[in-house]
């Protein structure tokens, strides 16, 4: 991964067709020291390589180098040649990804499972990749550079989004750490008037939702709302069952991530990968869907939770 | 109270359309002053969760391979594949994917998708190559629409369906969660449940994919017979 980057930044540095090309250089020269160093280094010197990092992209900006290689016609061109060949290497990916989430799952050494269970997806990409890789580039023979130069292009493409998802994390932790989530539901509690079911499956609802859309991930959301509201409220004064609760809970709070900027990974990353001017556009379309559906959780969860 | 500074700033931040990752580093940064830290503790604790969330980025990984695949015409190909279908329509295509996007995710299979991976190099051209075959050349504006909905479509069927399988990580929580409070729950149960859930999902979307085939053919019909 931080050789991958560190290829990136040297490409981009040749690349005179970018303005700010030592910008790029530099964001993602440090990018692949966090890699290729991070483990090693004191928790302090990595906090400033993130900030400078962070300084380079928002006060110079990054540029984009030259876009496509080649021009349509030379790839419709090469399209025609390959055939469909081409999707080898591309289904190659889900393919192998799939085969190492299940068979690491059932290896094991000495009874201990040989890659960590939380790390199976992980590993098992990147090992698709790697395959994957080795594939094409049997099969289309190009440059050795090509790869990483294909790379820095889209990579440029994508920008300072590629960053975000892992600096949300990052701020996920921080939030943690200074117990934000306890000063929230603390809030909730106080504000909301809670004496009928029908209006405390809502609020729980559209509680899970809207923190959702705070904190950019259910995950975060689910404990402290289900704490605040959920157990003592739906389950203990209502008598809801908890299974239900907290499963139509959690998809309520998914509604949420499809509204979000703060869950970029699903929402920011994409539009610039596609290269989408609006870097809203996909939140726009899914916002629809999210409100019917968080609709219909609200309908579902009153329905069936009191059900017996 | 305090410690919520760092949800303002974000808020504040995403509003005014400042670069993002600065809001962010802002934000944390605020967020641990506010919750008693001294200003090197708080670079210290960002920099040690910016490197223990290093996962995130693994994804990225992907991008030489896809990368190269473009390079040789990978996009193209999806399109001219498409092409030949005659049945194929934009939102029939993103249909297709909806549902197997979903019913894989539901047993488990949630890496079978994925934006730098299936999207970008295979659902968005495919999607746009049918509308393409349709009605010509497509409008700028309409592209994007596309592309759009093609990254919604994996979003939305990912997260409707994966909470189906019983090991993923939602249920997990969920039932750690509840076990902490004396409360046991099954994972299956907890499985079922998500299933009225993820019907409607299926529904609401299909509904809203057929509109947009409606809308594409008014916009683009109207357009053709101009020319």
């Amino acid at each position: 991964m931080g050789l991958m980057m560190a290829g990136v930044s040297i490409v981009n540095a040749r690349d005179r067709n970018n303005p700010r090309r030592f910008n790029n250089t530099a964001f993602w020269g440090i990018y692949a020291v966090t890699f290729l160093a991070g483990s090693y280094l004191p928790d302090l010197a990595n906090g400033f390589l993130v900030i400078a990092m962070v300084l380079v992209a928002s006060i110079r900006g990054l540029g984009q180098g030259k876009g496509e290689s080649r021009t349509r016609e030379e790839r419709e061109e090469s399209a025609q040649r390959w055939g469909n060949k081409l999707f080898i290497p591309a289904l190659t990916i889900p393919a192998v990804t799939v085969l190492g989430t299940v068979l690491f799952k059932r290896i094991s050494v000495n009874g201990a499972p040989l890659v960590d269970l939380k790390q199976v997806t992980v590993i098992s990409l990147a090992i698709a990749t790697i395959v994957a890789l080795t594939v094409g580039m049997m099969m289309l023979k190009p440059s050795l550079a090509a790869p990483i130069r294909e790379a820095r292009r889209l990579l440029d493409a994508v920008g300072w989004a590629a960053v975000l998802p892992q600096m949300l994390a990052a701020l996920g932790a921080l939030f943690a750490l200074a117990g934000v989530g306890n000063v929230v539901s603390g809030i909730a509690q106080k504000w909301i008037p809670l004496n009928h079911p029908f209006a405390v499956v809502t609020t729980y609802a559209i509680g899970m939702a809207v923190f959702t859309m705070i904190m950019g991930n259910a995950f975060a959301a689910f404990p402290v709302m289900t704490a605040g509201i959920g157990l003592p409220l739906i389950v203990q004064k209502f008598g809801g069952d908890p299974t239900i609760m907290a499963a139509i809970g959690m998809l309520s709070g998914f509604c949420g991530t499809l509204m979000t900027p703060m869950a970029a990974n699903f929402n920011i990353v994409p539009t610039a990968l596609l290269e989408l001017p609006d870097e809203n556009a996909v939140i726009k379309v899914q916002i629809p869907t999210a409100l019917l559906l968080l609709g219909a959780n609200i309908l579902l969860m009153n329905i069936l939770v009191f059900r017996h | 109270m305090f410690s919520l500074i760092g949800i303002v700033i974000v808020v504040v931040g995403f509003v005014l359309r400042i670069n993002p990752l600065l809001v962010v580093t802002v934000a944390g940064l605020a967020t641990g002053i506010a919750g008693g830290l001294g200003p090197l503790e708080v670079v210290a604790a960002f920099g040690k969760a910016f490197i223990t969330s290093r996962y995130v980025a693994i994804v990225w990984l992907v991008l030489p391979v896809i990368g190269l695949l473009e390079h040789a015409g990978l996009k193209e190909r999806a399109r001219a594949v498409v092409a030949r279908l005659h049945t194929a329509t934009t939102s029939r295509v993103l249909l297709v994917y909806f549902a197997v996007r979903q019913i894989t995710a539901a047993m488990g299979l949630t890496s079978l998708g994925g934006h730098p991976q299936m999207v970008r190099p295979l659902i968005a051209p495919m999607a746009e190559g049918a509308a393409e075959n349709k009605y010509g050349e497509l409008p700028q504006k309409t592209r994007h629409r596309i592309r759009a909905h093609a990254a919604a479509v994996d979003n939305i069927a990912l997260f409707f369906g994966e909470d189906i399988f019983i090991a993923i990580g939602s249920i997990l929580l969920i039932r750690g969660f509840l076990d902490q409070n004396g409360i046991r729950v099954e994972p299956t149960q907890l499985a079922i449940w998500a299933i009225p859930t993820a019907i409607c999902a299926l529904i609401i979307h299909c509904v809203r994919l057929v509109l947009l085939e409606r809308s594409l053919r008014a916009e683009l019909a109207v357009k053709s017979e101009d020319a």
